[in-house]
């Protein structure tokens, strides 16, 4: 059982855990508690859904795959893991069994109550999740939380879609309403209206986050609106994009590029680049440092980046996008900053008030902006 | 049944052909032990654990094909689902749900109806213990929780019994009346946590209010293993009890071999219907209990896991016996346990497992045909 | 209305549409379970089938470039796993319900397993035939693009209906279906009927896969079905075991379908869980309307096991 591992426990250990209980002596996971001094290190990546979707759990696992290069690291991946208790197993297998010190659980649903029961558990190894809100004071010191400011790339997607919409409508189609998707499509609008403040985007929520026929059809109905220039937030864009490009509409791509898939038209896309995290992860886990508990970033920071421009997108388009990227890059532009009204006629956030990216006030976004169509 | 079926039900032992008629008859006088009393309960074991066995070897040629060790995908399997107490505990936290949702297929079986609808009485179910857990906020834990397993077993019985009384009052076949009931309860599951009954502090992830932490099922003592799979044991006990030795349980197996016949003799067919409906969608509405009070806390899309359709499967192959079905879910759950360690040692995709389950499953069923044909097994005098 | 919006016809059009687009794999399935069921048999492993023809469309029609011979393929992968259950019910004392949902998790398994390498590349679709160059309106001429298969799948349904009444292995398979006792007796072979009526009720279940991955939504992923499969065999016991009301369950399924999206697209934003769950509550609600325990199914096999 345990000889495949490499981390086998040593003597002294394996004697202080002999007495401690035979049973648990013989769990291989409890060498891994020595691995600091080896400069060896095993991340266990899970995914909510297949590593290959095209869109967030693929562009979660290509950072998973470019780690495997890096020396002395090891990567465990499982993928599928549905958010109940077997995530919760398959943390404390890859600990167990694995001997892995360092999880990166990359779905929002495995935080509470999964992996924070996990970590009170294991209290030795550290567990990097996607998405969650870590509190210092509230939540355990071998947790922590990442994110991109994606937004960021969903603004200038509708900064291009300003330009290349002919209609002034764009359209949105997600999978839930929930902060991470309103900031969003709210963010590509109001990226579109930095361009002409006419423009409106109509949002369709599908319910679920992978639901190819019911997103396909979304996106039919959006054209058959009028909608000229689409994105979405659901786990893979692939078929929004294809419908879109068949139906001979532009298209912004998310979680991953896209381009392949529409060379007409496709515009740009808002892409992670999660390898930036991971790698600062492993660097601190390897040498010992301390964990980052709480860790955000933009573009400034390398977390997210831009899909190559299409063919389509006007010299005018990139010009502006691209200054807005630069502003982005050196970290002083607000996205979300006041007057700010959301789409029932309320004052969202008052004149003169700009909230910086890093506020957490964002990330509980519960509205729309004025020109949205939908309700939360 | 078919002809081939008669065929072999008459004749006794099936011996390779050519064997001559003397021989044969030589051989049963020589060559003719049987295991007495003992002997349909050990073909009830026999039988399934070599279709198992067949299914792994078949399931190795499949690895050896794909350039995979068997030997190695075997031992990563018992390593994974039943080698130490770790994976015990991983294999039985799997087990837990499936047992009370199999409940919901195998208790209407009895009655000779088809339910597959176990995993909407799961989601309402759940729905319901929530709710009443984050309304009783400060009463005392124990009542909170006998509340919510009540609740949750209410809606849940209601739930499944409504596709029984559309079966016994309006003629519509259950199977389809279960299924469409399910997906509309998913959508009213889905319509009240992310509308009405939403948290607002849930952000990323739309659930209902937090039950509290006082109300919480807790685990077995040392073990990490919740409750759930003691309710699931005692409700499968009390389900063979009830089923195998009363005469209610007696009434309902009439009807559920002949309904004509049990009304003729005055059985009150409707109502044994509906209650067996009734207790199979308790026990899944419990599941739902389970699922919020022992794991999530909170109703939320989670919830629909795929246990109740898991479930089906783990009725049938436990030939709707409710004890058998702990088992059935035990060896289930090893094998998606096991899953996890052939995706992390091997790199192989997720649906491996499902290969392996699929593959179990049929030659499981297909085996029931072999019942009746060993004489080995066949109890004395027989 | 300005010609590149359509506003409240939007929902009409966007159902009229989305009955045309969404239909087709429930016609091929149901139309090929209604083949099996009316022998006496009932599979519901066409779940895992679908998928399966779905995996297998995609990826032959990328290896050779031919999207009908994708269509052809997953067409024969689902008459194999349709022989499989087949020739597992035919061994005495095996309920075919119960190998049916072994089958639909073996077939998606396989499925997944072997479709992993085929989720990233694009794969050649089935062109479409547009029935709407008369309109000036761009949405109409796309409600009315129409998939080939969809055409033939309306043709097989005409053609089924006639053909179980009016051919002789029409007869043989209903009788069959019926009373094995009375085919046995004529000198059928009950086991073989069966075991081919399965069989082509995979092949058409496996084709009715590749449409979902080679036209609409057109790319195969493993979160492609929504259990199209199973809904389909709920609809053939709904359409009474007759090919053409199959046809019209679909239409009534796939349109019912599209209601969600086209409703929020004119601004009905609230309660698209329950604007989705149309289709079932539809069924039901016919069902409860229509059904009654004093008359038998009409149409009904009276081998089927879910009937009795």
């Amino acid at each position: 059982m345990t000889e495949r591992d490499p981390r086998y426990p040593n003597r002294r250990e394996m004697l202080r855990y002999l007495s401690a209980g035979a049973a648990a002596a013989l769990m291989p996971g409890y060498a891994s508690r020595a691995l600091a001094q080896t400069g060896k290190l095993t991340v266990g990546v899970i995914y909510v859904g297949p590593r290959d979707d095209y869109g967030y759990n693929q562009a979660q696992a290509q950072a998973a795959a470019a780690l495997k290069k890096m020396p002395g690291v090891k990567v465990v991946e499982q993928e599928k893991v549905p958010e109940t208790t077997d995530v919760q197993k398959v943390m404390g297998s890859m600990i167990e069994q694995d001997g892995a010190t360092l999880l990166f659980p990359t779905s929002f649903g495995y935080f509470d109550p999964h992996m924070l029961r996990m970590a009170e558990k294991y209290p030795k190894v550290r567990f990097a999740h996607c998405g969650g809100m870590w509190t210092e004071g509230k939540h355990p010191m071998n947790t922590g939380s990442y994110f991109g400011y994606i937004d960021e790339c969903q603004y200038l997607n509708g900064v291009v879609a300003g330009y290349t919409s002919k209609t002034k409508k764009i359209g949105f189609i997600a999978a839930k309403p929930i902060p991470q998707v309103l900031r969003n499509c709210n963010a590509f609008l109001m990226g579109a209206r930095s361009v002409d403040p006419k423009i409106t985007c109509q949002l369709i929520v599908t319910g679920d986050w992978s639901l190819p026929v019911k997103e396909a059809e979304a996106t039919n109905s959006m054209v058959d609106q009028g909608v000229d220039v689409i994105t979405c937030h659901v786990d893979s864009p692939k078929v929004i994009i294809e419908t879109a490009e068949k139906r001979g509409i532009f298209s912004a791509g998310y979680h991953a590029n896209q381009a392949a898939l529409a060379p007409k038209g496709y515009i740009t896309g808002a892409e992670w680049n999660w390898l930036t995290v991971y790698t600062e992860h492993v660097k601190n886990a390897m040498e010992g440092k301390p964990f980052k508990n709480f860790v955000r970033g933009g573009f400034k920071e390398g977390f997210v980046k831009m899909s190559a421009y299409g063919k389509a997108v006007p010299d005018a388009a990139k010009k502006k996008a691209d200054g807005i990227k630069a502003q982005m890059m050196k970290g002083d532009y607000a996205i979300f900053k006041g007057p700010l009204k959301d789409n029932t006629g309320k004052e969202i956030i008052p004149a003169g008030k700009a909230f910086v990216q890093t506020d957490p006030v964002l990330e509980q976004m519960n509205y729309l902006v004025d020109g949205v169509i939908g309700k939360v | 049944m078919t002809q081939n079926a008669t065929a072999l039900e008459t004749g006794v032992v099936a011996t390779a052909p050519g064997v001559t008629p003397g021989a044969k008859a030589l051989s049963r006088s020589l060559w003719a032990p049987t295991l007495g009393q003992f002997g349909p309960a050990v073909e009830a074991l026999a039988i399934p654990v070599g279709a198992l066995i067949a299914a792994m070897l078949v399931f190795g040629l499949f690895m050896a094909l794909l350039g995979q060790s068997p030997m190695e995908v075997y031992r990563l399997i018992w390593q994974g689902g039943f080698a130490s107490s770790f994976s015990w505990q991983n294999t039985l936290s799997r087990a837990a749900p499936l047992i009370l949702t199999a409940l919901c297929v195998a208790l209407p079986a009895q009655a000779g109806l088809m339910i597959i609808g176990s995993e909407g009485a799961l989601a309402l179910g759940g729905l319901t213990a929530a709710v009443i857990g984050h309304q009783m906020t400060g009463a005392d834990p124990m009542v909170v929780k006998l509340a919510m397993a009540a609740g949750g077993m209410l809606v849940g019985g209601l739930w499944i019994a409504a596709a029984g009384a559309m079966r016994q009052y309006r003629g519509i076949n259950e199977t389809i009346s279960s299924l469409l009931l399910t997906y509309i309860a998913i959508a009213l599951f889905n319509h009240f946590v992310e509308g009405p009954l939403r948290d607002p502090a849930s952000l990323n992830k739309p659930s209902t209010t937090p039950i509290g932490d006082a109300n919480m099922l807790g685990h077995f003592p040392g073990l990490d293993v919740h409750w759930g799979l003691g309710f699931g044991i005692i409700f499968c006990v009390a389900m063979y009890v009830l089923v195998r030795h009363t005469t209610w349980g007696f009434g309902l197996r009439i009807v559920g071999g002949n309904a004509r016949a049990a009304k003729l003799s005055g059985l009150p067919v409707d109502r044994l219907v509906l209650a067996a409906c009734f207790l199979g969608g308790a026990a899944s509405g419990l599941a739902g209990m389970v699922e919020v009070a022992a794991v999530h806390g909170t109703a939320n899309a989670s919830l629909m896991a795929g246990y109740g359709y898991a479930g089906i499967l783990v009725a049938f192959i436990a030939r709707q016996n409710p004890v058998a079905i702990i088992p059935v879910a035990i060896l289930l759950g090893g094998i998606s346990a096991s899953g996890g360690m052939l995706q992390r040692r091997l790199d192989l995709p997720d649906a491996t497992v499902l290969v392996l389950q699929g593959l179990a499953f049929l030659l499981i069923l297909a085996s029931e045909t072999l019942y009746g044909r060993f004489r080995i097994f066949k109890p004395k005098g027989a | 209305m300005d010609g590149t919006e359509l506003g409240w016809w939007g929902v009409p059009i966007g159902v009229l549409g989305g009955a045309l687009r969404v239909s087709t794999p429930f016609l091929f399935v149901s139309l090929g379970e209604c083949i099996t069921e009316k022998s006496g048999r009932i599979n519901l492993g066409l779940e895992g089938i679908l998928v399966t023809g779905a995996m297998t469309g995609y990826a032959i029609s990328f290896v050779t470039g031919n999207p009908w011979l994708g269509v052809l393929a997953a067409g024969f992968a689902g008459l194999l796993l349709g022989l499989i259950h087949g020739l597992i019910c035919n061994l005495p004392k095996v309920n075919d319900i119960a190998v049916g949902i072994g089958l639909m998790l073996f077939g998606t398994g396989l499925a997944f397993f072997l479709g992993k390498p085929y989720v990233q590349p694009t794969a050649p679709n089935l062109p479409s035939i547009s029935f709407g160059a008369w309109s000036s309106s761009p949405q109409i001429q796309a409600a009315l693009q129409v998939s080939p298969l969809f055409l033939i799948g309306i043709a097989l349904a005409f053609l089924l209906a006639w053909a179980f009444k009016n051919t002789r292995w029409g007869l043989v398979v209903r009788m069959v279906g019926d009373s094995s006792d009375a085919a046995r007796a004529m000198g059928y072979r009950v086991n073989l009927v069966r075991t081919l009526a399965t069989a082509a009720g995979g092949f058409l279940s496996g084709i009715g896969g590749s449409f979902l991955s080679l036209y609409y939504p057109g790319s195969w992923s493993e979160g492609l079905s929504s259990g199209q499969g199973l809904m389909a065999v709920a609809l053939v016991i709904f359409s009474r075991w007759n090919p053409v009301y199959c046809f019209y369950a679909a239409l009534l399924f796939g349109g019912a379908g599209s209601l969600g999206p086209a409703l929020q697209s004119v601004g009905i934003t609230s309660g698209y869980y329950l604007y989705n769950a149309a289709p079932y509550v539809l069924t039901l609600a016919i069902m409860i309307a229509t059904c009654s325990t004093r008359r038998t199914l009409a149409g009904a096999p009276g081998e089927l096991s879910i009937v009795r």
